[in-house]
């Protein structure tokens, strides 16, 4: 019941909707309960396909394997991957808020805390497993930025980020806060 | 003073005339979508090129809104949809490397105030004949380090090297990666020069057209063996009726009136036509004809101009080349539609640069002719088109099948997206890197073998041998 709401409300602020039930939707939740709200569903679909279509299917049923270069080897997305692309989408449709998943020790370097506020965010999530919300000014516009702890949740994660030839830490765990996610909603 | 007063506002009146006589020419001719408006029009357009344009979009540089629109001359976002309107599949298939999304993501608003890569004009500015070289790209050639001038700290490989040499030693290239990135070249690293087998994909549209259900017309053309032609008396003539009974279209229930017989506008009932375009060809080879339109030979056609012609061409061209505008029927000849001699007498009957010039003397030449004489396997030799219009795989709702790419560009420019379709079909990826890079070996159409060596492999390899080892003494670390 509750994602019929979080879907509308997500809609509204992404598209800026222009009916008075999605403006009277907006004006009663604050850029905190938009942000928790559009990284539950990004969480859920990221775990659902990390637990139901990688884990299972790669790890336990081994009928098909998950691969950065899943084109070429006829293999299945990485989650990360999932998430990124979906991330691209949203970005391609002319959304206002964008996401992205971030690390302090990223395999692809362009995935490292660039602005002040990540690189904060990034260190108080690996420290207190809990978001980390904060105003930002990016190229002359404000944004609620909202940085969301992302934890090792499947064996394929930590074998991935332990064994990748790129990676700058091979010690991750079942459970480490590996990364986060990064959201930014623009603010008026 | 008065009659001073009097010359002077007769002047101003003129110019004031003659200023709206030529922005109102210059207008029409800007919405005119023919090449060669008549004139003052056609003339003040030609007029007002701010410069020579490039190999990429010269033969249609006369039809200014298709780049330009036709409200808001020069708009950012009118030219960014026009760019991606031709462009933007390409490079989704290339899987960009560096996709618009990056640049419009506000955490990299500082890197996009640097380089705006959210639109395509920031490199490939048009018209601007000085300041363009290889791809297009008008930047200094070492703009990559806008954004990565720290990539010694990565790569300490990369120490020293001179940015310049990022897109043009054969390692990157700004949007196509695909043969080039680094688990690709170790994967394929260590091959033989010649492959142990060397052939190209066979085409297999002819057992997939029953599975086509939305672009083959099967009913129109259930598939049946045709042996009467249905041509109105006096048309055509014996040849012409041998060709068609004895190839395809005969064979797939494709008779005359299914190409002669069409509408001749919208709506209309359809009549006899003698020479049927593109369009026709269309209603069953859809891919062939899209990516016809994609390319130099059809993008005249495709931005709703005359054909293109060898004349217009910018390169070299035979001096008795036809010089009707190019159609299927200029490289395939209408009703024999003979695949083999559109492969390259279709080409080298227009093309006289020195990579065609010398290709009947080329190793490749001499496997083609081995194919023909049946020395060799089907898919053994190599033509032109082997290489220029290559066998792709092409996915449909429907069905995946191998089709022929007909953008003669689309494995060109940069050379490397020639690697994985064509190259490495026969050869390995470091003699195909290597050959690629010879500009005096393409001149030669390969005969020899490459004096240029790609290090890109090696240096993979390398770093390949350096994760192992940061890889080892993590297990070691951790069984302590």
């Amino acid at each position: 019941m509750k994602v019929i709401p979080v879907l509308a409300l997500g809609s509204a602020v992404a598209f800026s909707a222009s009916t008075a039930s999605a403006q009277d939707a907006t004006a009663s939740w604050s850029y905190k309960d938009i942000a928790d709200a559009l990284h539950l569903i990004m969480e859920s679909d990221r775990t659902v396909y990390t637990r139901l279509i990688v884990n299972r299917l790669q790890n336990e049923d081994k009928v098909i394997k998950a691969s950065e270069h899943w084109k070429d080897d006829k293999a299945l997305v990485l989650p990360a991957q999932m998430f990124r692309y979906g991330s691209e989408m949203v970005a391609e449709k002319g959304a206002a808020f964008t996401y992205s998943l971030l690390s302090e020790w990223p395999i692809n370097k362009q995935n490292a805390a660039k602005t002040d506020v990540e690189k904060a965010g990034l260190a108080e999530v690996g420290k207190t497993g809990k978001p980390y919300y904060k105003e930002e000014t990016l190229g002359g516009k404000k944004y609620f930025t909202a940085v969301y702890p992302d934890k090792a949740i499947a064996k394929a994660c930590v074998s991935c980020h332990n064994d990748h030839k790129d990676t700058p830490r091979r010690d991750f765990k079942m459970g480490d806060v590996m990364g986060g996610v990064v959201l930014r909603l623009p603010m008026k | 003073m008065a009659r001073t007063f009097t010359r002077n506002a007769w002047l101003w009146l003129l110019w004031f005339g003659l200023s709206a006589l030529s922005t109102w020419a210059l207008w029409l001719g800007m919405q005119l979508k023919e090449d060669a408006p008549p004139p003052p029009a056609g003339f003040l357009r030609t007029a007002f090129l701010p410069g020579q344009t490039s190999h990429g979009h010269h033969q249609i540089e006369m039809a200014c809104s298709t780049c330009h629109g036709s409200e808001a001359f020069s708009a950012a976002d009118v030219m960014q949809d026009a760019c991606t309107q031709c462009h933007a599949a390409e490079l989704k298939a290339a899987d960009d490397s560096h996709p618009r999304s990056k640049f419009t993501d506000p955490r990299n608003a500082e890197r996009a105030a640097r380089l705006d890569a959210a639109h395509c004009v920031t490199c490939h500015v048009e018209h601007k004949p000085d300041i363009t070289h290889a791809m297009g790209v008008t930047l200094p050639k070492d703009f990559c380090s806008i954004c990565h001038d720290d990539i010694a700290e990565e790569r300490p490989s990369h120490a020293g090297l001179g940015f310049d040499t990022c897109a043009s030693s054969g390692c990157h290239n700004f949007h196509d990666n695909r043969a080039l990135y680094e688990d690709f070249l170790t994967k394929h690293a260590g091959k033989p020069d010649l492959l142990e087998t060397r052939t190209v994909p066979e085409r297999d549209w002819k057992t997939v057209i029953e599975e086509l259900y939305e672009s083959y017309p099967i009913d129109r053309f259930p598939k049946q063996v045709l042996t009467q032609a249905d041509a109105p008396a006096g048309k055509g003539s014996a040849q012409v009726h041998r060709d068609w009974l004895e190839t395809g279209h005969a064979q797939a229930g494709v008779n005359c009136s299914g190409c002669h017989m069409v509408p001749p506008a919208k709506g209309e009932p359809p009549a006899w036509t003698d020479k049927p375009d593109h369009t026709v060809c269309s209603t069953c080879h859809k891919q062939e004809v899209k990516t016809f339109l994609e390319g130099k030979h059809g993008m005249r056609l495709a931005a709703g101009m005359t054909a293109m012609t060898p004349a217009q061409a910018l390169i070299p061209m035979k001096s008795d080349a036809q010089q009707e505008g190019i159609g299927c029927a200029t490289c395939h000849g209408a009703h024999r539609f003979d695949p083999v001699k559109a492969a390259t007498a279709g080409c080298l009957a227009c093309h006289a640069d020195k990579h065609s010039k010398a290709f009947a003397a080329s190793p490749h030449a001499a496997l083609a002719k081995r194919e023909a004489a049946g020395e060799l396997p089907a898919g053994s030799g190599v033509t032109c088109a082997t290489c220029h219009m290559p066998r792709l795989e092409h996915r449909t709702d429907d069905v995946r099948h191998m089709s022929v790419q007909h953008n003669q560009n689309d494995t060109l420019r940069p050379s490397e997206k020639m690697l994985r379709p064509v190259c490495m079909n026969c050869h390995s990826l470091q003699f195909s890197l290597d050959a690629l890079a010879d500009p005096a070996l393409k001149d030669s159409n390969f005969k020899g073998k490459p004096s240029v060596h790609v290090s890109s492999i090696e240096w993979a390899l390398k770093d390949a041998e350096r994760a192992e080892a940061e890889r080892r003494a993590a297990r070691r670390e951790g069984d302590e």
